[in-house]
């Protein structure tokens, strides 16, 4: 009867063995979500229903970070996965039915300062590329534009530095006023309007609580904190529609801030800002004319639920 | 487990049995007593933060759910939920707990060096944990998080008296932390059987002696981080208000100063019993002691110098980013060590899966799962991504809710014959760990991957994109909620059960000293001072 329990338990062990195997064999090895486009065929930059990897990268910054979490996470699979192949036998060979007399060793010199070296040296791969990653994303040299982000309970503002009165709020959109190919908890009513393929500054802070000006497809992160500007520069590499959250907890909408940027190419964003300004000269809010633009968004997000 | 038909043991000996109810469990002086009602509270604690969780996976098993319509109910419930599996389950089990119970039996001494200090240190918690569910449950809640962070946990943001609660209890359950650290520290460095150096000490024991040095460190700069902003929240100062020159960022540095040697207090103990654990079950002393005790102090120290890779995107320079990766990767040598050890002390041993040994194998496998994850997320370039998302929220449910957790249940099945005398039901201990084992799993590794897609945590409502885990992360939830109720069974039975246990029921594996004495363990542990050879 315990004889039956404990084998049992051997194969359920061993079960999960080939599950977690299974797993880290998948890892990067394809992409779980395909861009969807809009109305006039830019990308989506948005979370996809049972995805299980990063978004697709919008930014040189979020490219290196897709690369350098594969590469951590390709050593550490192989940590789990030696832990693991080891744990299997040990409850094969070391079963007390199958190995009755415990052998007394108790030390072994080599071995234990071999595995103190061999993790300090994974540790010093790790580290050297990583490095450079953080070095990468603190280069604000020769920014195109400068963006002041301003998180407020519970929407944030956008104030384009250089440019006269074109400092506008961006709320989410409720979900009864959503237009068709707009997204639940991410569509906002004046989006953040970018030129693709230019560095631009965020220069990100708060005027009440805590925020997080976080966009995942672009690799940008801060928190937004009253009293203190903190800058993350992005260079978005194609037209479309890139989408964040705040993250940062700020009170009870804190789920209801999202961030929508849209990115145009350098003609358009040019004139679109021109008409901003003039918009903001007679004392308008500037109308945002991208979101229009990118209104024939597909639906594709919201196949879910 | 063998079994004997010895007589009733000797709880009534020494004149003791008189007491009644009152004077037993609420003047206890005794450390069994203590540590009992310890475990008893951090029960209860379990079951209110597991209630908590599972009506967060609830709303959150579909988007756009109504189960909790207000935001700042959302906040208070992630608050309570965290703080109370913190400082109401994991550390009163694992310290208050299994560190009374078996922290003096091990080292030979006939009870704790302060026993009365004791007793205060456990109704403190008490005290800790009403105010607690008061910063719950009064007006609208303390919706802030278990970090505290102000701005929002000023009064302009959190009016009315939850917060400060919140923060009155954090302050409770750190002076019971604090007496029952100096309580540890004291006996353990004077109280030691004859001829037990300290390199003698069985691991538990270290882990205990070092988790009260981190206790002893690290509690009182929270107890100053809170009350600082108790003194924002309430007389006008401006220690952590921009408003006033003060500065969130340093409320941060103060809480994570104490937090994240927190996250040690609340793993070290659990390496202590996984080390016991290990060794009885493969009948091998455990590989490479030294080392195993040095690891845990490595950490500790270290624990202390690398808090701010918590704020990574927060108010900190590229440089300190550099420094605060580096310090947090070099946690990952002695840890690697510990792992390494147990896995070398299982090799060519005699393993038996009986039920503590499954926990113990569980934890081992899910915290190193944890531990990688940690090493992705110590990369500060990569914590740009992944801070505050799912990632962040499967990373540490893997250390805690399936490293502390399963070392706690490994404890509990180890030891629950010492100190209850009666064995538990080993098929229904086996089933308990495999439903739990693969309900904590199922919760939490889509986690990651909604955390990759760039899920925020503390959203009580999320995109329709991230549905498809959510609904698979509470799936698995209701199913460790299921396994708990095999647990409850497994009390039950354990309460009921008419069998006796011999004084060192599992065998020759079991060598520390609390197998020398009769199960359930005597009012008064030893008749004649140990000696260690």
């Amino acid at each position: 009867m315990r004889k039956v329990k404990q084998t049992s338990s051997v194969w359920l062990l061993q079960g999960f063995g080939l599950l977690m195997a299974a797993s880290v064999m998948s890892l990067g090895s394809g992409h779980a979500a395909t861009l969807a486009r809009n109305g006039v065929g830019y990308a989506v930059h948005a979370p996809m229903p049972w995805e299980w990897w990063l978004q697709p990268a919008g930014s040189p910054i979020e490219k290196s970070i897709d690369w350098l979490l594969r590469y951590v996470l390709w050593i550490m699979a192989g940590v789990v996965g030696l832990v693991g192949v080891l744990i299997g036998i040990i409850i094969h060979r070391f079963r007390a039915s199958k190995n009755a007399v415990p052998s007394a060793t108790t030390h072994n010199t080599v071995i234990e300062i071999a595995w103190t070296l061999v993790p300090a040296i994974l540790l010093i791969v790790i580290f050297v590329p990583s490095l450079h990653l953080i070095y990468q994303q603190s280069d604000y040299s020769k920014p195109y534009m400068t963006v002041r982000v301003i998180g407020h309970q519970w929407y944030w503002e956008y104030d384009y530095i250089g440019v006269k009165g074109v400092d506008f709020t961006s709320y989410a959109v409720p979900p009864d006023k959503l237009k068709p190919g707009q997204i639940r908890q991410l569509s906002v009513d004046h989006p953040l309007v970018l030129p693709a393929g230019k560095k631009i500054i965020f220069q990100i802070t708060s005027v009440d609580v805590l925020h997080s000006f976080f966009i995942p497809s672009l690799g940008v992160q801060r928190y937004a904190i009253p009293g203190q500007y903190w800058r993350q520069w992005t260079k978005i590499v194609s037209p479309g529609i890139y989408y964040g959250e705040c993250n940062q907890i700020c009170g009870m909408h804190h789920d209801d801030m999202p961030i929508e940027i849209v990115a145009l190419p350098v003609a358009q964003f040019k004139a679109w800002l021109a008409k901003a300004e003039m918009d903001a000269a007679q004392g308008n809010v500037p109308d945002v004319h991208a979101y229009e633009m990118a209104a024939e968004r597909v639906a594709a997000q919201e196949t879910l639920h | 487990m063998s079994s004997t038909t010895a007589p009733e043991h000797k709880f009534h000996a020494h004149g003791r049995g008189h007491r009644g109810f009152v004077r037993r469990w609420l003047m206890s002086t005794n450390h069994k007593d203590i540590g009992t009602l310890y475990i008893t509270l951090a029960m209860i604690g379990a079951l209110e933060g597991g209630a908590l969780s599972m009506i967060m996976r609830a709303q959150l098993m579909y988007p756009n759910n109504t189960i909790i319509t207000s935001g700042q109910t959302w906040n208070a419930i992630i608050t309570a939920h965290g703080l109370l599996m913190i400082f109401f389950f994991v550390m009163p089990a694992l310290i208050g707990g299994f560190g009374n119970w078996f922290v003096p039996m091990m080292i030979g001494a006939p009870d704790m060096a302060f026993p009365r200090l004791n007793n205060m240190s456990f109704w403190f918690l008490v005290m800790g944990f009403i105010f607690v569910n008061l910063g719950l449950l009064v007006g609208h809640g303390s919706g802030v998080g278990w970090t505290l962070y102000p701005p929002l946990a000023n009064s302009t943001y959190q009016p009315g008296p939850a917060v400060d609660f919140t923060l009155f209890s954090l302050h409770l359950a750190g002076i019971s932390s604090l007496l029952g650290a100096i309580n540890f520290i004291a006996t353990i460095l004077n109280m030691r059987a004859p001829g037990m150096g300290m390199h003698k000490m069985p691991l538990f024991v270290w882990s205990i002696l070092v988790t009260a040095f981190l206790l002893l460190l690290a509690i009182p700069v929270l107890a100053g981080a809170i009350t600082m902003l108790i003194m924002d929240r309430n007389f006008g100062t401006s220690f952590f208000e921009p408003g006033g020159g003060g500065d969130p960022v340093l409320f941060q540095h103060l809480f994570w100063f104490f937090g994240h040697p927190e996250v040690y207090i609340m793993i070290l103990p659990a390496f202590g019993i996984i080390s016991h654990v290990v060794s009885t079950f493969s009948k091998k002393p455990i590989f490479g002691y030294l080392g195993m005790v040095y690891a845990m102090v490595a950490i500790g120290f270290v624990g202390f110098i690398v808090w701010a890779h918590h704020m990574f995107v927060s108010g900190i320079s590229m440089d300190s980013k550099v420094y605060f990766e580096a310090a947090t990767l070099v946690i990952a040598v002695p840890t690697g060590v510990k792992v390494f050890s147990w896995l070398a002390t299982m090799w060519g041993g005699s393993v038996e899966l009986k039920t503590p040994m499954l926990w113990a194998l569980g934890f081992i496998f899910m915290f190193v799962i944890g531990g990688a994850t940690g090493v992705v997320l110590a990369n500060a370039g990569l914590d740009t991504e992944l801070h505050n998302t799912y990632f962040v929220i499967a990373h540490f449910h893997y250390v805690l809710s399936m490293g502390s957790v399963f070392a706690i249940f490994a404890g509990f099945f180890y030891w629950i014959g010492k100190m209850y005398g009666r064995p538990y039901p080993e098929f229904l201990g086996k089933l308990h760990f495999w439903t739990f084992f693969i309900g904590v799993n199922l919760t939490f590794f889509p986690q990651h991957f909604l955390g990759l897609a760039g899920m925020p945590r503390r959203y009580p409502d999320y995109p329709t994109a991230f549905a498809g885990w959510n609904y698979v992360s509470s799936v698995g939830a209701m199913i460790s909620g299921l396994s708990t109720l095999i647990f409850l069974y497994i009390l039950f039975s354990i309460f009921t059960s008419k069998e006796r246990l011999a004084d060192n029921y599992w065998g020759e594996g079991a060598n520390t000293l609390e197998w020398t004495v009769p199960s359930p363990a005597p009012h008064h542990t030893f008749e004649d001072v140990p000696v260690i050879r």
